[in-house]
Parts: structure tokens; sequence; C-alpha cells
């Protein structure tokens, strides 16, 4: 079912420069469509994190939220081509208004995962997630990112309150049976065994009695970048010898991302230059030359934004 | 018209010689005409070569999973896929007791297993794998897999029937395409299900498609103290002790993870 397309460039192309590079950069074949993300929110969220990959805010409108029905195409898209789970993301998901509706259409196809900054859970919307959940043919999960294990850490990067708002919907989705995730950012390259049991035992002070956590390495793109951390001249996976990349490594190698306005290589490159793939999902299916330095962040840490 | 075979099947062996006997002598009973381990023999429990000694001096057919290959070529780590640090950390523990406490010829006999084993029966295509058909150490959880990917999987593959392990628990998919894939779950550790038994899986190939999944006590206490005796990690130990994981579950799916304890 894959395309014979030539593989897409990640990088800026059409330059004389960009041109004597190509072919320098391994080019990741997608093994099979494993992973569906799906932008759900666009780039729209109640917050303005600091260190968001993909700059979203309360007025972004880069990307448009998807309308419930665009979302039910994409799945059936996605599963004519054998999609094994789905993943939601924004910006901030449940700032959709469909949201629930959306979930209760995708659960009876296939697995689903939210990814949201829990600030924005009210009772009826987590009685609600726990009849889905209880209701459907696979697992519901929900992931819930904390950027620390205080306040005054994760609010550093998210704003004032909402530490306390993201442990307030951790508890009440447990209470509701629900076994949140914890998405942990290793924002200061912990060894990832001790970073983990930190999160293990402060998540468990806060009365949060079976934490799952999932830790993810800092990718200096969107704000982060902006605020001046940004990609250096050695991170680069240009000049890795063809014999020596590992084309297991990478979550591109299993994933493609849709938003409203297109299909793109993988979550974390949605706004950045080169991501975008195709229209459609058919036509995303080709190899992608990996020349972002997020691609670096990727291969060396062998991280996957996939749950697990 | 042919009767139709009896194929009991189990994965993960983990060592535990003791479960390992009890659910051949269950197999023999039931009559099983054919009966399959889908790898990873070793791992977990105490003394590996028992275990080992007893697959290979029965008539079970064996396949080479990810902690096979990786004890056999003594290699760095079990090669099981965990993301997460800590059931990282406790597989490295199982993995390094493991391969210090395997003997060589046991070690060679696994470097010569299958990675995988096709027949035909009933009329339809069997694959046994460990993982799954693409992937020696790919977990397929019953709520984490579609429809459409299990079935991509048979068809990529060319088989109408899947049967594979590796996640530890056991389950049973009809597809709407009249295919089935079958996790056989693992018989060295209890289904995280509060019962210290083990399962595996019985089936019935003919016209039609048969799975039971088969209930099997073993002497669970005998092996827990062969495990303190060898002084692996008391985790280990509790999970043959109470039938519920408390390593290597950080990867469970939503749906299986609440319906352990931990």
């Amino acid at each position: 079912m894959r395309n014979a397309e030539p593989a897409r460039s990640s990088g800026q192309s059409g330059t004389a420069e960009a041109d004597r590079e190509a072919g320098e950069f391994p080019s990741q074949p997608l093994h099979h469509l494993d992973s569906l993300w799906i932008q759900v929110a666009g780039t729209r969220c109640n917050l303005s994190c600091t260190h968001c990959f993909v700059s979203c805010g309360p007025t972004d409108t880069r990307h448009a939220m998807m309308p419930r029905r665009q979302v039910a195409e994409r799945v059936t898209e996605g599963l004519a081509l054998g999609v094994r789970e789905v993943y939601f993301t924004g910006g901030e998901p449940f700032l959709h208004p469909e949201m629930l509706g959306i979930l209760e259409d995708t659960l009876e196809r296939a697995p689903c995962t939210v990814l949201t900054n829990g600030t924005l859970f009210t009772p009826a919307s987590i009685a609600q997630l726990a009849r889905l959940s209880r209701a459907a043919r696979f697992s519901l999960e929900l992931r819930v990112s904390l950027d620390g294990t205080e306040r005054g850490a994760h609010d550093a990067f998210r704003g004032a309150g909402n530490f306390e708002r993201a442990v307030k919907g951790l508890l009440a989705l447990e209470a509701a049976g629900l076994l949140p995730i914890v998405t942990a950012t290793n924002t200061a390259h912990e060894d990832p065994l001790v970073l983990r049991e930190r999160y293990a035992a402060a998540l468990r002070a806060f009365g949060l009695s079976r934490p799952r956590i999932k830790l993810l390495p800092m990718f200096q793109l969107g704000r982060q970048a902006l605020r001046g951390s940004r990609y250096g001249a050695t991170e680069t996976l240009r000049g890795l010898p063809p014999g020596e990349f590992d084309s297991n490594r990478l979550q591109c190698g299993s994933c493609r991302a849709v938003t409203a306005d297109g299909v793109y290589v993988c979550p974390l490159l949605v706004n950045e230059p080169g991501g975008r793939m195709s229209d459609t999902l058919v036509g995303a299916l080709g190899s992608f030359e990996l020349r972002h330095g997020a691609c670096f962040t990727c291969y060396a840490t062998g991280m996957t934004c996939a749950n697990g | 018209m042919a009767e139709a075979l009896r194929l009991a099947a189990f994965g993960g062996v983990y060592s535990n010689h003791l479960a390992l006997a009890a659910v051949l002598r269950d197999a023999a009973g039931w009559g099983a005409a054919r009966t399959c381990c889908l790898g990873d023999v070793g791992g977990f429990g105490p003394h590996p070569d028992r275990a080992a000694a007893l697959l290979r001096g029965s008539r079970v057919l064996a396949l080479r999973g990810n902690l096979d290959d990786s004890v056999g070529h003594a290699r760095s780590d079990c090669s099981c896929g965990y993301g997460d640090p800590r059931d990282r950390h406790f597989s490295q523990l199982s993995f390094d007791y493991t391969l210090a406490a395997t003997s060589e010829v046991h070690r060679a006999w696994m470097r010569d297993l299958p990675e995988q084993h096709r027949f035909q029966a009933g009329g339809r295509r069997v694959l046994l794998c460990h993982g799954s058909p693409r992937r020696v150490n790919e977990f397929l959880w019953d709520s984490a897999c579609s429809d459409a990917f299990l079935e991509w999987l048979c068809e990529t593959h060319a088989a109408d029937v899947v049967l594979c392990s590796h996640s530890g628990l056991h389950w049973h998919r009809a597809l709407p395409s009249g295919r089935h894939v079958i996790n056989v779950g693992a018989i060295g550790r209890p289904a995280n299900d509060g019962r210290t038994g083990v399962w595996y899986a019985a089936l019935q190939l003919g016209k039609g498609v048969g799975v039971e999944f088969r209930p099997v006590a073993y002497e669970h206490e005998a092996l827990a103290l062969e495990m303190e005796s060898e002084a692996l990690p008391a985790e280990f130990i509790e999970t043959i002790r109470t039938g519920w994981w408390t390593t290597c579950l950080e990867n469970l799916p939503a749906r299986e993870r609440a319906a352990g304890r931990h």
C-alpha cells in the first residue's frame, strides 16, 4: 500500500544548498501506519506554555480545530490502512466542544489516547469519560502533562495555578477508575529511573495510588526554541552512514499526524518547515528525510510520543 | 471429515519449571496432539536450566523468543522492548541472572530455535510467533489493537490464525474476516489476575476454530522458595505468591492495568 514517492525533507527545500545536501540525511521509511495522531484542537490551547513545541495558545489559529465529521473521516482513512491506535492532541483537546462525542465515535473502532494539560476537567466530563471507557471495546488512555513535582516548577512552564488544577484532574480521573498517565518532560536531563521514581513518590504523596508515568525529552522546537534553546550544528543526523542507521528506532517509521490542514510526518513537526507531507494519509506513506534537529533528539533518545 | 487438531500452546516459561511440568501434564490429559512453546524459556524465575532441560526432553515445538535470542547470543539485555525505566531496571536484573545461570548447551539450543512456525490445519494457515508476526518483541494487548490492525497483520503475513505470546496476558479475537488472533499468554508468572495459577491455550483447529484457555495450578510456593534461595528480587516473588504483577507492567494499557492490583 505504500506509495513510491521520493523522500520528503523535514528542512527547507528548493535552495541550492539544500539540494547539495540532499542524500546526506538518513531517509526513514514508514514501515506501517500503527499510530494515527489527530491534532483535534488544532493549535488552540487554554495555556501558553513556555516550552510548547507547537507554540499553542488561546488565540492561535495556525491549525484549526477539526470538525467531528472530519475526524471520523480521518479515522476511517487510517483504519483502511490498518491503523492500530489513535492519539488525540492539540492544543488542548478538551477545548474542543465535541471532544467527548469524537471519543465515543472512535472508541468503537480503535484504542484512543488523549493528551491533555488536565486543567479543564469537570465532574460531568470525567463521569462521561468513565462511562465511555467502561463501555468501549478498547482502552481509553488519558495522558496529563506535569512538568515537575512541585507547583513552582510546573507553573513556571505552564502558568500560575495550573499545577493544582492538573493534580486535581489526576485525582479525579483515578477516582473515576481511569488510571491516567502522567506525561513528564525531562527538563533537566535527569537519569530516567531517578526522575521516574521521584515522580512516582510525589504523585503518591498527592494521593494518586497507582501512578503511571511517561517520560519525554525536551525538544528545542516552537516556543522553547524562541526562548533561545535551539538545536546546535552537531545535533543532526546529517552524515550518519546508511549502514549505521537503524530504521526501527524512530516513531515516524510507524506514525503520521493529521491536522485540519493536512498530513504531517509526526506530531512534533506539525509547525516545522518540511513537516507537511500530503493532503491525505495515502499520500503520506512515503519515506521522510530526517533533516530536523528534533529528528536527532528522537533518534538519540529512542523516544516515542506513543504510550509505553 | 478429519478430526480437529488439538493443539496446546503456551509462551513465557520464564524459568518456571514447576508450572511447565504442570502444564505439560494438563495438556497431555486434555489430549493435545501437538504442544507448542512460543518462546522465552528463561528470565524472571530460578534455575533456568531446569525449565530448558524439561522442555528439551519433551516433544514440544519451541520457538525462539527475544529472551532466548538474547541469552543464546549473550547479548547485553533481554530485548523485551520496555520503554519505562523501572521496567527496564527489573528486566535487566532478571536477564543478568538468567544469562549467568544458563549453561552453554542450553544457550546453543536457544540460538538454533526457529523464530516462527507455520502449518495448515482445517484448511487454515496457522502462524506461530513470539511477539507478533512482524516483530519478535512486539506487545499485542487485547485492548490496544484495533481489528483493522490485526486484520492487516494477518493479511500481510499470510495467516488465517495467528498465535502469539510475549505480553504475558492471554486473549482471543475472532476478527470480522473470520481470521483469529490468539495470545496464548505466559506460564512463567500469573496473568495479573490475583490467582497463583497460570493459563495456556487449548485450540481445536478443524472446520471451526475452538479456543479455550485452561487454568493450571502448580506448586507456586515451592517456586517462591527457590526464588528466595537464589536471591531473586522480592518483587518477583510477590508476584508468584499473590498472582499480581509488581514489575514490568508500565506498558500495560489502561484496561489491562486496571484489572490488576498495582
